[in-house]
């Protein structure tokens, strides 16, 4: 079990959130748990939350998981898949209001260097206008 | 007042196939043009799924149908929706008064509201739920003014600036666009109704 937060990338495409793990990847290495998921349940543009569910399983620290996302639908679906966690699971599970590919980089960054949670949402949040 | 589960699953999911092109377009004007096509996907799934949804009562099967839609939806419309149904399955008692019915649409109004962090005038499906669970929770309903607020409601989103949602982008532009969302939920409350009228 990883002493870091996990990070989970969901975007609409699939491309996107591979690309971002990749650029995740470069710069953290294996440091931290990373899974990304992308596209609705045909596989189309869009986003399914058991696919969510399944990368946040799949990037689960008892540290934490910062879930990064790109546009509304990935949003609101990663705030439902969030509530549909075990109890256990559910007030350790964050999502980011953060810009995908650079709140991604810059959250497993952060939690590279052991971060809390609350730290690494709080770094990758810092570039969002408030 | 007696709802038949089956019926009302059957009626909706019709509703929606019927006029999944048209929601489709008006998204490709405003939005990113799959609305229609994650609402068919989604009641696609319900239907599939209608022996285990139909094993329940009647607030247990629009639970069930909630978290289909919820999982199979792949849009922002799944959340949404979902919520929607899965809040009505838990306020809702197994043989609804209309005092009920309206009450549990006010309080799934509120949990859509929260869920999608936007409130009536964003240019939402809120302005066809909000208004008309009110209208039903007035006591004052008849199934033909419940369709005929869905459809004024639904039509009053053609001026408004989107504020939520994907159609936010466009700013003005949304303008002069009915919200397919809006209209989704008036051809639901649509369906609701003909099932309640016994037209199904």
């Amino acid at each position: 079990m990883s002493k870091n937060v996990g990070i989970v990338i969901v975007s609409h495409s699939l491309d996107i959130a591979k690309g971002t793990a990749d650029m995740v990847r470069n710069m953290v290495g294996t440091a931290i748990p990373l899974a990304f998921c992308g596209g609705n349940p045909d596989g189309g543009l869009g986003t399914s939350i058991e696919k969510i569910l399944a990368a946040i399983d799949e990037a689960w620290s008892e540290r934490g998981v910062a879930i990064l996302v790109d546009l509304g639908g990935a949003e609101t679906n990663s705030e439902m898949a969030v509530e549909m966690l075990p109890e256990n699971r559910r007030g350790k599970v964050k999502v980011c209001n953060a810009p995908i590919v650079e709140g991604a980089v810059m959250a497993a960054t952060e939690a590279w260097g052991g971060a809390s949670l609350d730290e690494v949402k709080r770094t990758a949040e810092e570039l969002s206008p408030q | 007042m007696q709802i038949d589960s089956s019926k009302l699953l059957e009626t909706m999911a019709q509703a929606v196939f019927a006029n999944a092109e048209e929601l489709t377009e008006l998204d490709s004007a405003i939005g990113d043009a799959d609305h229609g096509l994650n609402m068919t996907r989604g009641f696609q799934a319900v239907l599939a799924d209608r022996d285990n949804i139909l094993s329940k009562p009647l607030p247990g099967a629009v639970n069930a149908m909630g978290y289909t839609l919820v999982m199979k939806i792949g849009g922002a419309s799944g959340p949404l929706y979902g919520t929607l149904f899965m809040t009505l399955g838990k306020e809702l008692p197994d043989c609804p008064s209309t005092s009920d019915l309206g009450r549990s649409l006010l309080v799934a109004g509120e949990a859509v509201s929260s869920r999608g962090k936007a409130e009536i005038g964003n240019k939402t499906m809120l302005d066809v739920l909000l208004p008309v669970a009110a209208h039903i929770a007035s006591g004052t309903a008849t199934i033909n003014s419940v369709r005929r607020l869905a459809a004024e409601c639904a039509k009053s989103t053609v001026p408004m600036k989107a504020l939520r949602g994907r159609a936010s982008y466009l700013g003005e532009r949304s303008i002069g666009h009915m919200d397919p969302g809006a209209r989704s939920c008036e051809i639901l409350i649509d369906a609701v109704c003909d099932v309640l009228a016994g037209k199904q």
